[in-house]
Order: C-alpha cells, then structure tokens, then sequence
C-alpha cells in the first residue's frame, strides 16, 4: 500500500494547527497560543478572574497591551487623568494596573507607538507567519494577511489564555476563496471583501477558516491583505489567511520586534514552510473574478448589504426568508432609503477615515491622493460634510505627516486626529448624531454602531474621500476621471 | 461556570435575522470593570427609546414576557464583536437559553463559557416555535441531557451539541482548572519550541 507512505496534503490552516496542538481530546484541542495582544474594554474581569483564583499570567513576554478603544483623539498628551468620561478612566487605569502587576508590555495612550491593536501588532513586527493570535476583538483576524491563525475570543478567552497561554478550541472546516484576475483602478482590498461578504452572507463564513488566494490577493499590498483578513469576521469566518510571501517577509524585516541577524534566516525558512499544499482539499471553494469588480457600499445595517457604487438599493421583499425580508424592511427605514434609488443619491453628512480596517499608512495615501487631486480641480470637502481622519497608530500618524499628508487634508477641510478606534465603534466622544448619514471606512455598519441612529455606509478610503468632496456617495472613479 | 441542566420557563420571539452584539449590548455599556449588572444595557436601543422610556411594544417589555428565560432569535443571532457582555447581559436579564438557526461563532463560545445554551434547532423548527411564542401560551421547556426542546403545545423538537460541550455544560465545569491539568504537556511543547524556533523566546 502507498498510502501509508504518502504524505497527506495539507492546507495553511492545517498547518499552522498542527504546529499548535498541546494535547487533543474527543476532538478539542488545546492549542498553543503565540500571542496575545490585549486592551482595555475586554481584560478587566479577566484579570479579575485571574486574581480571584490565585493564578499568574503565564507569558507575560507574549503578551502586548495597548489603550485604543475608549481614547479620545485629542488631547492625548495630556494623559490618563484628563480624559472627561470616568468609565473610560477607569478602565485605562485597571488596565495600566493590571499590566505593570503582571510585567507585560504596554504602550499607553500617547505613547507613539500606542494605536489600534490591530495596527500596532503588524507595525511593531509581533505578528508573524506561522503563529497563533488571539485578541478580545473580533478583528483579529487581521493578522491573517502573514499567514498567521488568528481570531477574537471572549473575555473568558482571555483569562484562559493568560493563564495558560493555550485556548481550547474545535478545529474549523476549510474554506478557499480565489480572486482572479487584476484589480481595476479604484478597487482595493476593501471592494473585494465587501463583494465577497455580499456573495456568502454575514454567516456564509460561519464554521470555516477562509484562505484568500489568487492574482488578485497576491497583488495586494500588505496593507490591502490586513484589510481583507480584518473582514472575514464580517463574513461569520472564524479567521482569514493570506499565504506568506517575500511582501509578508519585506513588510517584517526591521520592525522592532523582528528577528535579527541569523534568527532572521532561520525564521524566514521556517515562514516559508506556511503554505498550502498544491494538491490540498478544501471544503468549499469560491472563486471571484477580481478584473470584474467595482468599488462596492453598503446599504443596510449589515456587511452583507452591499450593491456595487453603480447599483440601486434592493427591494426588501426580494430576499429569500421572513427573517431577512424583515431585517432589510427594517434596515431601509433605519438607513432612510427607498428600495430601487440609486445609492450613489444618498446625501452624506459625515465622513471617518479610520479603524483597524482602513487607518494604515498605504489608506492615508490612497485617500490624500484623492482629496489632493480634488484639490488641484479646486474642489474641497463639500460644505455640509464633516470629515475626519483618524490614523491607526502614533507611528502611522507620524508618517503620514513627515509625507505632508496630514496637510493636504487639512487644507481641504478634514479633521486630523489623534490615533485609536474612534469611530469605528463611538466609545469615545466621536460619534454620530441620530439619522446622519456617514461614508465610513470601518467594519460594521449595525445599528447605532457609529452613534445612536446613525447611519454608517461603509466604503473603502478612496470612497470615502470622494464622497467627502461630492457631499454624496460616489463612485471615486467618476470623481478623478 | 453555571452548570445547565433544565430549563422551563417563558419564551420570548424575535424575528429579526443578523441579530449582533452591538445590539444585545451597545458599547456604553462596555466601560465596565465587572461582569455583574448589565441587564440594564440589554437590547437598550429595542427596549429604551433616545428619551430613556421604554418602548412598549419590543417584546422584553411586554407585560406577558415578563420574566423570560428563552429568547427564540432569527438567523446568525450574536454576530460581530466579540464581547462577552453580551451573554453576560442576557443572563444577568434573566435569559438563560437562546434558541436560533445558527450562531455567530465568538458569541456561540462565550455562551458555553458562562453556562448559557444556545439551541441550534432547524428553519422550520424556528418558525414553529416563532409562532408558538407569539401565541398566547409561551411556557417551553428546554432539556439538555436529553437535548429536546418541548413548545408550548407540546411538539418535541431534538437538538444536535457537540457532547464535549454539552458534558462541561451540565457538569458546569471550569475550563482554566481543567487545562492547568495539562501543565506539563504545555511545559514540553515551550521547551521544544525554545529550541526549534529560538527568536520566539528572544
Ligand atoms: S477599530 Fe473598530 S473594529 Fe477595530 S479594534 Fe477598534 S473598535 Fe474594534
């Protein structure tokens, strides 16, 4: 028999799983968990927990805290003490307490390396190919884009891990989801997931890890693949993975948590080994043309409602069940939209340019290229648009200024802020007023997640910054041609 | 974690599909440093309207759902964030059982780890006990070791869970404890890990 002498075709998820596994048992495995990036909103009663049952956080070394949540984006330098809402207060100050008891690394508000979890991970250069993530957030999965497993957990979660540095978890099935084809100018990381989670469903995802292959994610920027990956919790997916590359390896090479000297070379052979097999099984495959696509919006109060820039909002009554015929009866009404307009008519009122999903330095550029580009046809942001710009990280924010964007922006009528998640869920004083229309380059569009009654369109930063000028949705390609 | 084992108690419906967790609890109810207290903040924007009153007819604040402890939800119920206030909140309301089509993951984990059951039961089961609950009788019973839900009149619907779950569920067992037993296996897998994949302990 040559079975037994063949070598089982894998996937990525299969391998990085099984380079994890402690101990499994009737199916559960305790998997070993690399790192565990953490903050304030979701580790208190975790390290409550910990206190209560006398247990120690057991590697503190792969553990990294920063503050984005609750921060306000002004006046950070003034510290902790100075932020006006008391909760928020009290939970930077637990968890500043919590992590100088246990020795684990933190970048405070106003540190300049302190910004969005998500951001910080990748940019400090502690996600890397091959490793397990875990965050009490559910865009973890973000760091997918170097081929590293990585996904949300609850705050339960988070006590496990910090006691054990493993996580019990049920192996998911394999998902494939290929993107053909070259990209047309305008269409980013952003369009293709959007297109992929109006293809499957908020719950299309649900059970699977997804690997996302093809031309089209090949080509992506690191930037791009993070923004893919970061999505594929919207999908229902419980985490995304984009193969390693020489992109991922250039991308770590220098950060500061990167290997250096001979352990660079040893790890990159190791990274290289994160691949799927090419005669690898998955259990269910989607394949999108990626030259097909168009920048894409959403028009409902969930990812998966979501037309192509050109397209009309859809007739509720076109949906399959009572329960999504009821949802998007209700989803009109909240968002104030009539089935059949064309959603390029929606007036907007706000704009955010921000979040884990789009606040790196590659969308500043792609957004400032727009507005700058307004700017020289004399055009501004429309007078009864309020727009801002919140950066992911202190480091991106400084960039992005030492490349004069913050200027461009500026000087056509955005907000430059301080960094953190801001908008993206409205902790901190940024939010939405009750029926204002916002192009957000966030994650979720659900109800009240921007501010009570607000309603959020979500589009990528090159939408974003052209509805900003046209004061209405817009498809950025019309805009610059 | 609360062990679970029975369940008899009111059932509330409501049909709304992609039901996610910025809904079962909005974010400013996330400032918090405890676990306790957060019925409050349940459903807030269903129940409360922008004045704080409450609306009256949202289902929880009927007079006849008074005390529900099943909530009967459509399709893919807990979606997005990952917070754990939301199965926090619904039991600290009083909701101990959660019956859908599907679950979103995070939110089907966090149940297991605080003792709430989510029923996965198939469309048409939905829709009839949906219907049921609306009716003017909406007492069901919900039973673990034998993973059958009975609706009020009385149709007896089976459930699939996964039996390590279902096990740690009725026994209410503690998963960090649990897992510290494996200490030594952990210890070894670090120090092989030490010396394959040296510049992970740098
Ligand atoms: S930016 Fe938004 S989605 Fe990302 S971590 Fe912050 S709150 Fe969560």
């Amino acid at each position: 028999m040559r079975g037994a002498m063949t070598r089982s075709a894998k996937t990525l998820y299969d391998k990085i799983w099984d380079a994890h596994v402690v101990n499994e048992q009737d199916g559960e495995a305790i998997l070993y968990i690399d790192l565990h990036l953490i903050h304030e909103v979701t580790t208190p009663q975790a390290f409550a927990g910990l206190r209560a049952a006398g247990r120690k956080v057991r590697r503190p070394d792969r553990t990294l805290a920063v503050a984005d949540h609750n921060i306000p984006t002004e006046g950070q330098a003034l510290g902790v003490d100075a932020v006006a809402d008391e909760e928020a207060r009290l939970q930077l100050k637990t968890l500043a307490r919590n992590v100088a008891d246990n020795g684990i690394e933190f970048f405070p508000m106003g540190d300049i390396r302190n910004g969005i979890v998500h951001v910080v991970g990748p940019e400090q250069g502690r996600t890397q190919p091959g490793m397990t993530i875990v965050c009490g957030d559910s865009h973890t999965s973000t760091h997918g884009a170097f081929g590293a497993l990585a996904h949300g957990i609850g705050t339960s979660e988070v006590e496990h891990v910090l006691a054990t540095q493993t996580l019990r978890q049920k192996k998911a099935r394999n998902m494939l989801v290929r993107v053909d084809g070259q990209l047309g100018p305008g269409v980013t990381g952003k369009d293709i997931a959007l297109a992929v989670i109006g293809e499957i469903g908020t719950a299309g995802g649900t059970g699977y890890v997804i690997e996302f292959a093809g031309q089209a994610v090949r080509e992506l920027s690191m930037e791009g693949r993070m923004t893919l990956c970061n999505l594929t919790i919207e999908g229902g997916a419980k985490a995304g993975l984009v193969a390693p590359d020489e992109k991922t390896f250039d991308y770590i090479l220098g950060k500061p948590a990167a290997p250096k000297g001979a352990a660079w070379d040893m790890a990159v052979s190791h990274w290289k080994t994160f691949f799927t097999d090419d005669d690898a099984v998955f259990d269910r495959t989607i394949v999108i043309d990626g030259a097909a696509l168009v920048p894409m919006v959403t028009w409902g109060t969930s990812p998966e409602d979501v037309v192509p820039v050109t397209g009309n909002v859809p007739d509720p009554e076109s949906f399959a069940t009572p329960d999504k015929r009821a949802a998007a009866h209700r989803a009109l009404d909240y968002m104030g939209l009539t089935a059949g307009q064309p959603i390029s008519d929606a007036k907007i009122d706000r704009v955010f340019i921000g979040s884990c999903t789009n606040s790196r330095i590659e969308d500043m550029r792609a957004a400032a290229a727009v507005v700058q580009e307004a700017f020289l046809h004399g055009r501004m942001v429309a007078p009864h648009v309020k727009a801002m710009v919140v950066p992911g990280s202190g480091l991106v924010k400084e960039q992005a200024e030492s490349e004069g964007l913050d200027a461009i922006f500026k000087a056509s009528g955005f907000d430059w802020r301080e960094p953190g998640c801001s908008m993206c869920l409205a902790m901190n004083p940024d939010k939405l007023a009750p029926q204002e229309r916002c192009a957000s380059t966030s994650n979720r569009n659900f109800e009240g997640r921007q501010g009570r009654a607000g309603r959020t369109h979500l589009v990528s930063p090159a939408m974003a910054a052209a509805a900003a000028i046209a004061g209405h949705l817009v498809d950025v390609r019309t805009l610059l041609s | 974690m609360k062990a679970f084992t029975r369940l008899d108690g009111r059932a509330a419906p409501l049909e709304l599909a992609n039901i996610d967790t910025d809904q079962i609890i909005p974010k400013q109810f996330l400032k918090t440093v405890e676990r306790e207290g957060l019925a409050k903040g349940l459903f807030y924007d269903f129940r409360f309207d922008a004045d704080g009153n409450p609306i009256d007819d949202f289902v929880l604040n009927r007079p006849e759902y008074k005390g529900a402890s099943v909530l009967v939800a459509g399709d893919n119920f807990g979606c997005g964030s990952s917070r754990e206030h939301a199965p926090w909140a619904l039991m600290d309301f009083g909701i101990m059982c959660v019956i859908s089509t599907s679950f979103a993951d995070i939110f089907f984990n966090n149940c297991f780890n605080n003792g709430l059951l989510p029923v996965i039961v198939k469309p048409e089961e939905l829709a009839a006990l949906m219907d049921e609950a609306k009716g003017g009788n909406h007492m069901v019973s919900v039973d673990l070791a034998t993973q059958t839900v009975v609706s009020p009149s009385g149709k007896t619907f089976t459930f699939e869970i996964d039996p390590v779950r279902k096990e740690k569920m009725l026994k209410g067992l503690d998963a960090i404890g649990e897992t510290l037993q494996h200490g030594g296996d952990i210890d070894v897998f670090e120090s092989k890990r030490a010396i394959s994949q040296p510049w992970m302990e740098a």
